[in-house]
């Protein structure tokens, strides 16, 4: 901490660097990053606000925090493991959801939340400027949080099929474990993009918040969480290419569990997507940030 | 020296109606609509902008149907240190102002020039976090604010030790009484150091003691600091105190720029029956700019004689009734009206308040609350009625603001005869005994006749 040599800044003496113009802008890229990055910190505290806020004040909190994946892959372990019977390539089922599950519940969670940015903090953008960017990046870092503990169930399983499972060998758990950051990325970069995207339709039309819901649990199923890459591959492949998710989710298992099926193809299109979709959202949430606070 | 805010031709245009978001049904349909009709009777015949029936004032009315300049054509610059206070009626376009040059919303057309950071100050506890701490709350918002971590943390104790809130930094703020929140959250705001510093009315805030402390603090960052200061206030006191010099918005419009002074005789005046502004009453029948929130509308205001006749000037000796009509649109709790009377040069000869006389909570409905001033109490003067509705230690539901003014005249009182203006912002009628108490035994012979 500079505590102790802190003194006010000189106002006269120092030459007028600072100036900024207000007017009613008209381009369409019109990011100021110097101003992002002078805001580091409140994206830092926001972070810290979010995190604190979510596991202070109950024990019970965090931990269905924790095991909500888990509780979903029960669900789907019976449901369409024992029931439907669907085959999971091999790895046992509980490994097999779990895994996609980690990846997709990231997403959905960044794009719910994210996807309400204009919404949930009308009142507070209302009396208050500061880079409205920050406030949908802060949501995927600190989700990014919960995110690494939700691991810790996933490893316990690994642990237990790796040591005690009838088919040690069928989990092939190893170094390209690391190499999950790259689909990670792709995650946040889209979940950046998916989010701007929808907080500034949910801003300007008030009736999507109800579409989002069912548009998430839609596509949830469209992404490899339930079937394997290879059997969407074999009904619907385009599907593949239409769903920006569909590489991550598959590269994610493939990189922790060895099984997987993803094409160069596959990942230059759902990168291509990504990319495209985290400039389009950009581009329409700064131009709707300007005066969304005259309608919210 | 280039003055640090510079204004050209500001202008905003709100639309009518569309104060909340739009459906994309709607939407759909007015772009079907455009499609088969001529675009200007396609756009006033569209559901979203029919929503609203509030009449526009003419000279406030925009190109489009349902549109008006919440600004037009603003222009001023101020220089380095200079304290601004801006004053004007609820509606004339402050606010509005204020979240253009804070950069909450972009204008419509014209622009401003700011050479400096600027950090506004529009609520108290902006951001403020329940179930975090004093301490984490500081730092979160003095980030929102604009703040650098390691400068919050180097004035941290300053901050601590100017909200009084001391051993509870580390509590919870859920668990604060509203004093000490509010205290807390000025606390931060008080220690911005922008080069700019934005505030809108949120002195109006806690206890009349603390109060006088952010005055000084305020004054402080002005004079010493040598920051530009731009405050909006209904508080015509401080507005004078502490400016060098004020803007006054009426209409969206600058109508006046000049002494903090000769501003506010100005705008107070604007009241006056001279101004052809009243007779003795005013009603707004929910014109754009009336006094409202959620949960209450003032509907008017009636200065009353004593025959309950509607006039704009009294007799001294006369009791004068100022009548308060408004609706209650939700039901609310323990508010009470608090009625300031103001002379021209913005000075509060006495402040009243119904919260005695009425219930602790209101229905929705429509009520009257009359307050009655005797006769016999006010000089001979011009005095404005300046009103706020607020639930004492929690928060304010209307915002004070000055409404009708009303000239006193006539004789009755000591000072009306004599032909010169009598001192004082009252003239009660006080008793006086005169008597001769010189005692007779030491009275001089010499002038005994």
């Amino acid at each position: 901490m500079k505590s102790d040599n802190y003194t006010l800044p000189e106002l006269g003496a120092a030459p007028v660097e600072y100036e900024i113009v207000i007017e009613a802008s008209r381009t369409w890229w019109n990011f100021r990053w110097r101003e992002c990055w002078e805001y580091r910190d409140l994206l830092a505290l926001l972070i810290q606000r979010d995190f604190t806020s979510r596991y202070k004040q109950t024990i019970l909190g965090p931990l269905w925090f924790v095991l909500q994946p888990v509780m979903t892959m029960l669900i789907f372990v019976v449901m369409f493991g024992r029931v439907a019977k669907i085959p999971t390539e091999g790895i046992p089922g509980p490994l097999f959801y779990l895994s996609g599950l980690l990846a997709w519940q990231y997403f959905q969670q960044n794009i719910v939340t994210g996807g309400a940015t204009f919404i949930n903090h009308a009142p507070l953008f209302g009396k208050v400027w500061f880079p409205r960017l920050i406030m949908p990046l802060s949501i995927v870092l600190s989700n990014l949080i919960s995110f690494a503990l939700q691991l810790i169930p996933f490893f316990l399983f690994l642990l237990y099929y790796k040591v005690l499972g009838p088919h040690p060998a069928s989990i092939q758990f190893g170094f390209t474990a690391f190499l999950t950051l790259i689909p990670l990325f792709q995650i946040v970069l889209l979940s950046v993009g998916v989010s701007l995207l929808m907080a500034a339709a949910t801003a300007k039309y008030r009736d999507l918040v109800h579409l989002t819901q069912y548009v998430v649990q839609l596509w949830m199923f469209a992404s490899p969480t339930v079937l394997s890459l290879s059997m969407i591959r074999e009904r619907s492949p385009w599907l593949i290419w239409l769903n920006p998710m569909s590489v991550p989710i598959e590269s994610f298992r493939l990189f922790l569990l060895g099984h997987g099926s993803v094409t160069v193809q596959d990942a230059a299109i759902s990168w291509a997507l990504t990319i495209v979709l985290l400039v389009l959202g950009m581009a329409i949430f700064q131009r709707v940030e300007r005066t969304v606070v005259d309608s919210v | 020296m280039k003055p640090i805010v510079e204004v050209q031709n500001l202008s905003k245009l709100y639309r009518l109606g569309s104060i909340g978001a739009s459906t994309l049904r709607e939407s759909v349909e007015r772009w079907f609509k455009r499609g088969d009709d001529t675009s200007a009777s396609a756009a006033v015949g569209s559901p979203l902008l029919n929503r609203t029936k509030e009449p526009v004032p003419d000279s406030r009315r925009g190109p489009e149907a349902a549109t008006f300049w919440a600004l037009k054509d603003v222009s001023f610059s101020i220089a380095p240190g200079e304290v601004v206070g801006i004053v004007g009626r609820n509606g004339a376009g402050k606010s509005t102002l204020l979240k253009i040059l804070s950069r909450i919303t972009e204008p419509t057309s014209g622009k401003a020039i700011l050479r400096g950071r600027i950090a506004s100050l529009l609520e108290v506890g902006t951001g403020f976090h329940p179930e975090l701490s004093g301490r984490e709350n500081i730092f979160l918002n003095g980030a929102i604010l604009g703040m650098k971590r390691w400068e919050i943390s180097a004035k941290f104790d300053e901050i601590v030790e100017f909200s009084e809130i001391g051993d509870f930094v580390d509590t919870p703020v859920k668990r604060y009484s509203s004093g000490m929140y509010v205290r807390l959250a000025f606390a931060v705001a008080a220690h911005l150091e922008p080069e700019i510093l934005l505030i809108d009315e949120v002195l109006a805030v806690g206890d009349a003691g603390f109060q006088k402390k952010c005055l000084g603090k305020m004054g402080e960052v002005a004079t010493q600091h040598g920051r530009t200061v731009f405050f909006v206030s209904h508080n015509m006191g401080a507005i004078r105190s502490l400016c060098e010099e004020a803007i006054l918005i009426d209409g969206g419009r600058v109508t006046m720029k000049g002494k903090p002074g000769d501003v506010i005789s100005h705008y107070l005046s604007m009241a006056l029956p001279a101004a052809g502004g009243c007779d003795g009453e005013i009603f707004w029948n929910g014109e754009a700019g009336s006094p409202r929130c959620d949960e209450v509308a003032l509907r008017g205001i009636r200065l009353l004689n004593e025959r309950g006749i509607a006039q704009s000037i009294f007799e001294a000796d006369k009791p004068v009734a100022i009548e308060i009509h408004y609706d209650v649109l939700r039901r609310i709790r323990g508010a009470r009206f608090n009625l300031q009377l103001l002379t021209q040069e913005g000075e509060t000869a006495f402040g009243a308040t119904d919260h005695l006389y009425q219930q602790e909570c209101f229905e929705p409905g429509s009520y009257r609350t009359t307050c009655h001033i005797p006769g016999g109490l006010l000089n001979r003067r011009s005095y404005v009625v300046g009103l706020q509705l607020d639930i004492p230690g929690e928060r304010y539901v209307l915002p004070f603001a000055e409404y009708i003014g009303f000239l006193v005249s006539g004789v009755g009182n000591q000072s009306s005869h004599f032909p010169e203006p009598w001192p004082g912002v009252v003239c009660p009628r006080i008793r006086w005994d005169v008597k001769n108490v010189t005692p007779a035994r030491s009275l001089n012979p010499a002038e005994v006749v």
